[in-house]
């Protein structure tokens, strides 16, 4: 866990990002959220299918597909230099500097973000000639290679093997770390990482995650994970984030979240996880699904499935509330009416 | 008690596919069995021949060399009569519930086709009927809301467990479910297994339940047995408790290692790379000499493990094991504390 006393490297107040649909009309996938995220922090994004994490992580970085767009709220970074930047404000030159140098994204499904048909090294090759610094002379071959080269083991993957492959050569695992290894390029303080362990295999899984661990405590760079797997979450995060219907409804540190959660949903989605050391304890699903974007329920918006609920949930949408204050973001906050009685227990059905 | 005839058991089964790079060994020489009302769970990395083994299983494919038996008769010198019962004994959930239902047929059509080809309703109202009965066991009630719905209608859980249902319009007495639940939400998908252990307990449906994910397979077979797979070969075998808990091939335990658990402090504890040599697995036409784990497995020793080729071996307590360091030691070692975390 990293304890720190600087300026927050990411600001974000009351962000909306909205998604223009065929009619005219347009729906807001995430609806309000602020955070901060210190330097050397991870944060993780957790949350079942369409709550919103992807389309978070794209609108911090600018980089909604075309019908996507944030009509309110603000993102503020501060990077190396301690100026600070307005990113919704930033022109498109300075936003496409900023987003190698400063902050990179590595998408969810590995195999969308390579061209097919170049060689990985061709890949690198072209990424570090398009961002190196106006007016500098032209980079060398054997400079990419020892920069691409380098990137690699730095992820664990034998350059002579991985350089000269096609995406395709490549298995799941392997291919998420080149990625990786590609968003490190120009040394970014801040990663985004969608799913990056999502439909990998145990082992490789286990591989990405230890790789991931390594690079930050190198490198040290701020990371936002976004993941449905909580137990990616607790072995990467010093603080978890859970959304519900495009709202951030409770953060804290890993501890709080997996060991005390004050909202019923989180509390419901970890007693969902089975887990494979100790005792077997009761599992059971949370009823009812998420609801729709354009028929969210009037009060909580989790009040159709939430097993606490009483009258005032069905008109009070609750904000953030404070359960224990800490500095650095560090905080245990639930968007919970009754988060003092919410009490998180593991039934067990048979002993280890 | 005296040995029950399994509903189904592979003997000696293997499946080789030919390419043109070259012969693909996929499964070798595999022997399990699944008894009725029993849980078989195959677990292993992607390609190790789960699905394989399944379809034989299944009778979907034919093994290129050993047997697969129904209730003791062998499926492949079966009479068509026989056939036909085996195959509506024996249903196979598909892996992907995006691709296994018809898009142009509603759940009604879906569901009551079968009912109907098979008279086992004799007609369209009974049809209706026992089609709503069949979505009230897989929970989708009240089912006339889902009847007349088709499949792009539903969400993938919903549409998961439509496949379920229909797995269960011929009475079944063995369900193939192949990674079901993988590719479901952490809430979804624990709604799902819920579901599937009560058809276990209240229908007493055999169950071969696919899935690479160790603690699912906790979960779900719980009082039934685990089969580990690498390369296309089990190497380990045994009671789900005892394999989850006590793990004696060093494959197994690197699995368990590995998985991540969601518990902050319980995760700080696991060993970088599952304690494992390297992460990627050897290709199936290009397998390594001897042991084909060798390359990756931390108790590798040279000269034996590169050489000689371990055969599944039967320890204490029923558990089989395919290693040689843990067959020379011939008995199951205490609980390891060091191995998935300690507890
Ligand atoms: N390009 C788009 N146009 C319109 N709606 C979209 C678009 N992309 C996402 N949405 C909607 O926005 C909501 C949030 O989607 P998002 O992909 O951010 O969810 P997610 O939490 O990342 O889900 P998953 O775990 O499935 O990746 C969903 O309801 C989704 O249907
Ligand atoms: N029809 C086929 N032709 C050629 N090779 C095949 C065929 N079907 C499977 N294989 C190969 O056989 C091996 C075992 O595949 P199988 O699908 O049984 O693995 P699995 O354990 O089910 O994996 P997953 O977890 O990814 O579903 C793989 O290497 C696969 O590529
Ligand atoms: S505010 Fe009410 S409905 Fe919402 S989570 Fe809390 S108790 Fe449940
Ligand atoms: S036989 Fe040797 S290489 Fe194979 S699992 Fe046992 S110790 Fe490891
Ligand atoms: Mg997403
Ligand atoms: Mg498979």
């Amino acid at each position: 866990m990293t304890q720190t006393t600087d300026q927050p490297i990411l600001s974000v107040r009351d962000l909306v990002v909205s998604y223009r649909s065929g009619n005219g009309q347009s729906v807001d996938a995430v609806r309000g959220v602020s955070f901060d995220l210190y330097p050397n922090q991870s944060l993780a994004l957790v949350g079942e299918s369409g709550c919103g994490k992807t389309t978070l992580g794209l609108g911090l970085l600018r980089l909604l597909p075309r019908l996507g767009s944030i009509p309110a709220g603000t993102v503020t970074y501060r990077g190396r230099s301690d100026a600070e930047v307005d990113v919704l404000a930033l022109p498109k030159n300075d936003l496409r500097r900023w987003r190698w140098r400063e902050a990179a994204m590595v998408f969810q499904g590995a195999m969308n973000s390579f061209n097919p048909v170049l060689r990985i090294i061709d890949q690198m090759g072209d990424t570090i000639r398009a961002h190196r610094e106006k007016g500098s002379r032209s980079v060398s071959k054997s400079e990419i290679w020892e920069r691409s080269a380098d990137l690699m083991r730095s992820v664990r993957l034998e350059p002579k093997q991985v350089l000269p492959s096609y995406p395709h050569e490549l298995s799941g695992g392997m291919r998420q770390r080149v990625l990786i290894a590609m968003s490190l390029l120009l040394d970014p303080k801040l990663l985004i990482l969608d799913e990056p362990t999502t439909a990998l295999d145990i082992l490789t899984q286990r591989a990405v995650v230890d790789v991931l661990q390594e690079l930050r405590a190198e490198r040290k760079f701020a990371m936002i994970f976004i993941s449905h797997d909580l137990g990616v979450a607790a072995e990467l995060a010093d603080r978890v984030a859970t959304m519900y219907a495009g709202r951030i409804i409770e953060t804290g540190t890993a501890s709080d979240i997996f060991y005390s959660p004050r909202h019923p949903y989180t509390s419901g989605l970890i007693n969902a996880v089975p887990p494979v050391v100790g005792d077997l304890p009761e599992l059971a699903s949370i009823p009812g699904s998420p609801p729709g974007l354009n028929s969210l329920p009037p009060g909580c918006k989790f009040n159709p499935r939430c097993s606490y609920v009483e009258d005032r949930c069905l008109s009070t949408d609750p904000d953030l509330l404070t359960i224990s204050a800490r500095p650095a973001g560090m905080s245990h906050e639930a968007a919970c009416l009754r988060w003092q009685d919410v009490v998180h227990e593991r039934k067990v059905v048979a002993r280890a | 008690m005296p040995e029950r005839t399994p509903l189904i058991s592979l003997r000696g089964a293997s499946q080789t596919f030919h390419s043109k790079s070259g012969d693909i060994p996929a499964v070798d020489n595999v022997d399990i069995s699944v008894g009725p009302g029993e849980v078989l769970c195959l677990v292993g990395e992607s390609g190790c021949g789960k699905t394989t083994s399944a379809r034989m299983a299944a009778g979907l494919s034919r093994p290129t060399s050993g047997t697969v038996e129904f209730e003791g008769k062998d499926i492949w010198s079966m009479s068509k009569e026989e056939f036909v019962t085996f195959r509506k004994s024996v249903q196979y959930v598909h892996q992907d519930p995006y691709a296994s239902l018809n898009p142009i047929r509603d759940i009604h059509k879906t569901l009551s086709a079968p009912l109907l080809k098979h008279g086992i309703a004799k007609n369209r109202s009974e049809g209706w009927t026992q089609s709503a009965e069949l979505l009230r066991r897989v929970d989708l009630t009240p089912p006339e809301n889902y009847l007349p719905k088709f499949p792009h209608q539903l969400s993938g859980g919903q549409r998961q467990r439509v496949a379920v249902a229909r797995a269960l319009t011929l009475n079944p007495k063995l369900i193939i479910a192949d990674e079901s639940t993988s590719m479901l939400d952490v809430s979804i998908r624990v709604g799902m297994l819920n579901m599937l252990g009560r058809l276990r307990d209240e229908l007493g449906v055999g169950f071969l339940f696919i899935t690479h994910d160790l603690a699912i397979a906790k979960y779900f077979g719980w009082r039934g047995k685990i089969a580990v797979m690498y390369l296309g070969r089990v190497v380990e075998f045994g009671d789900t408790p005892d394999v989850i808990n006590n793990p004696q091939h060093p494959y197994t335990k690197a699995l368990l290692d590995a998985v991540p658990e969601p518990d902050p402090d319980l995760t700080k504890t696991k060993k970088p790379g599952g304690g494992l040599r390297s992460a990627d697995i050897p290709s199936l036409r290009n397998l390594p000499p001897g042991c084909t784990f060798h390359p990756r497995c931390p108790l590798f020793e040279e000269g034996t493990c590169n050489t000689v080729r371990p055969e599944l071996t039967l320890l204490d307590s029923g558990r089989q094991v395919s290693c040689h360091v843990v067959a020379r030691r011939g008995s199951i070692n205490a609980p390891a504390g060091a191995s998935a975390g300690g507890s």
